[in-house]
């Protein structure tokens, strides 16, 4: 049993808000969830499946359903943080594969920036009887210095560089530049990432991901409906999830959950890395992009380092074109979860409808990832690869 | 030179699974969790061994000496400290914080001792310091 060609990607959405002030958050998934369903060219009323995650208000699908008035016969909360919108992609095309559901919706959404949170640099009250928190909570862990424990123990071990980190964010800043909707528009160097004020070290402002409200939405259909559609045909090839965690004590930053949802995804998609055209990689931090891409294999543990430099990410520059809205660190990360807006842009490198600027020619298979929660803790790690039919 | 004296420590929220590593925090004194089924000390203490499954996990007491495995300076908040993960000489690695030192001169690798610091109406937790 494979998901492989079971089920096709039909409709996107990336909310064009940053700052939302004046919306609820209902209703920036129901907008998100309307803008991707009139993207495939369906209605409200033709989804029978609907996915979300933590950020959804009250009682995920139970809320959201009669916020929108749907009719649904399947239901998926899969909660992994910012990577769930990528394992929601491979539970649609699974949940359609069995003909559990014809339409699948996925939404995000969430407003950090008009509720003046403080993402990165505060503790986050732990959830309630997590049984990690009474050994960690006391000792402020914040998200920028558990990832930067991982880029701390990466360059101890590999002689990992700041430089190196940061020409994934002028990588980054070259791409946002044509992204009419990003947060940071403005092209920087690897000089002004490295002297940009320290926030945990090794990690520098420009290391960090933007903060932003907004959401996105993806449209999962079954062949027959994608095929009566008027839109490109973006086929699911392959999906691996896992999580990775402090394995008992036995504590090991240097890698992440990739190195088991990646090979899965590669075998179900029967594809090989030079088969992939651009990538969509979580990039939370500059660190994450580093350690995913050598866990999926674009290179040895250890040299991703050398991948990421000279602007080898930077599309009609580079071999391995990535992340052309301006990712995480430079155009979006809504409600402090990546993970939708990489499968969006997946998306659009498929159609042929990213910016001409950045569109990768011949694109025709390409793969985007996940990682939610932590890389200094424990996170989820979500791949998938999808294929322009 | 940047230090940590001021920053005020959140309590852990102690349940009865995990009550006896923070009466031995208050006497001083670090504790793990060894399985005596599969013979391995894990961290964060479980009832339930995470390497086999067992329930017969008994309360150990650790060295309190270790090596710093990774760390990191948390410096955009009013009083800088650093987060660590200490490798026990018993094989776990445990979240912790490094104090009482040079947060500049902290390094991974440096050999580290268990140092217990009160926390906010809660039981001490187990910070270390350069040996």
């Amino acid at each position: 049993m494979t998901i492989k060609g079971k089920a096709y990607i039909a409709g996107i959405y990336e909310h064009p808000t940053r700052k939302a002030d004046t919306q609820s958050l209902a209703q920036l998934h129901a907008e998100s969830a309307i803008g991707a369903l009139a993207d495939a060219g369906l209605t409200k009323d033709d989804v029978d499946g609907y996915f979300c995650a933590g950020d959804a208000p009250g009682l995920g699908p139970l809320s959201m359903a009669d916020y929108m008035g749907l009719k649904l016969r399947h239901m998926d909360t899969t909660e992994t943080g910012g990577s769930s919108y990528v394992i929601h992609v491979g539970h649609a095309a699974e949940a359609i594969a069995l003909g559990k559901c014809n339409v699948a919706l996925i939404t995000l959404a969430g407003r950090p920036r008009a509720e003046g949170m403080a993402t990165g640099t505060a503790p986050r009250a732990p959830v309630a009887a997590s049984p990690d928190a009474p050994f960690e909570y006391p000792f402020g862990p914040t998200v920028v210095n558990q990832y930067a424990m991982a880029a701390m123990r990466h360059m101890y071990q590999y002689g990992t560089t700041s430089a190196q980190l940061a020409w994934i964010k002028v990588a980054a800043s070259q791409h946002a530049q044509h992204n009419p909707h990003a947060l940071l528009r403005e092209v920087v160097t690897v000089e002004e990432v490295i002297n940009s004020p320290m926030i945990s070290d090794p990690l520098h402002r420009l290391d960090c991901c933007v903060i932003t409200d907004g959401g996105g939405a993806i449209v999962v259909v079954k062949p027959e409906i994608a095929k009566s559609l008027k839109r490109p045909l973006v086929k699911v090839l392959g999906a691996g999830e896992a999580p990775k965690h402090q394995m008992g004590g036995k504590i090991d930053l240097t890698y992440s959950g990739a190195v088991w949802s990646g090979p899965a995804a590669f075998a179900e998609a029967r594809v090989t890395h030079s088969d992939v055209k651009y990538v969509s990689i979580y990039d939370s931090f500059t660190i994450t992009v580093l350690i995913t891409l050598e866990d999926l294999g674009f290179a040895a543990k250890g040299q991703g380092g050398k991948l990421v430099a000279d602007g080898n990410l930077i599309a009609g520059v580079g071999k391995l074109p990535f992340n052309t809205d301006g990712g995480g660190l430079c155009n979006n990360h809504p409600a402090n979860r990546g993970g939708l807006t990489k499968v969006v842009e997946a998306v659009r490198q498929l159609r042929g409808e990213a910016h001409p600027k950045v569109q990768v020619k011949n694109c025709d298979i390409a793969l985007a990832h996940g990682t939610g929660g932590s890389l200094g803790t424990r996170h989820g790690s979500a791949t998938v690869i999808m294929g322009r039919e | 030179m940047t230090t940590t004296t001021e920053r005020k420590y959140p309590a852990p929220a102690v349940n009865p699974e995990i009550q006896p590593f923070f009466d031995a925090a208050t006497r001083g004194t670090l504790m793990l969790k060894k399985c005596s089924a599969c013979g391995q000390t894990h961290h964060y203490p479980r009832a339930i061994c995470p390497f086999c499954a067992s329930g017969r996990t008994e309360w150990v007491t650790a060295s309190g000496r270790g090596t710093i495995y990774s760390y990191s300076v948390m410096r955009r908040v009013p009083v800088p400290y650093a987060i660590g993960y200490v490798t026990l000489e018993e094989g776990v690695t445990m979240m912790t914080n490094i104090v009482d030192c040079d947060l500049d001169a902290i390094r991974i690798g440096q050999r580290v001792k268990v140092v217990f610091k009160p926390t906010d109406g809660g039981p001490p937790v187990p910070m270390f310091t350069l040996a």
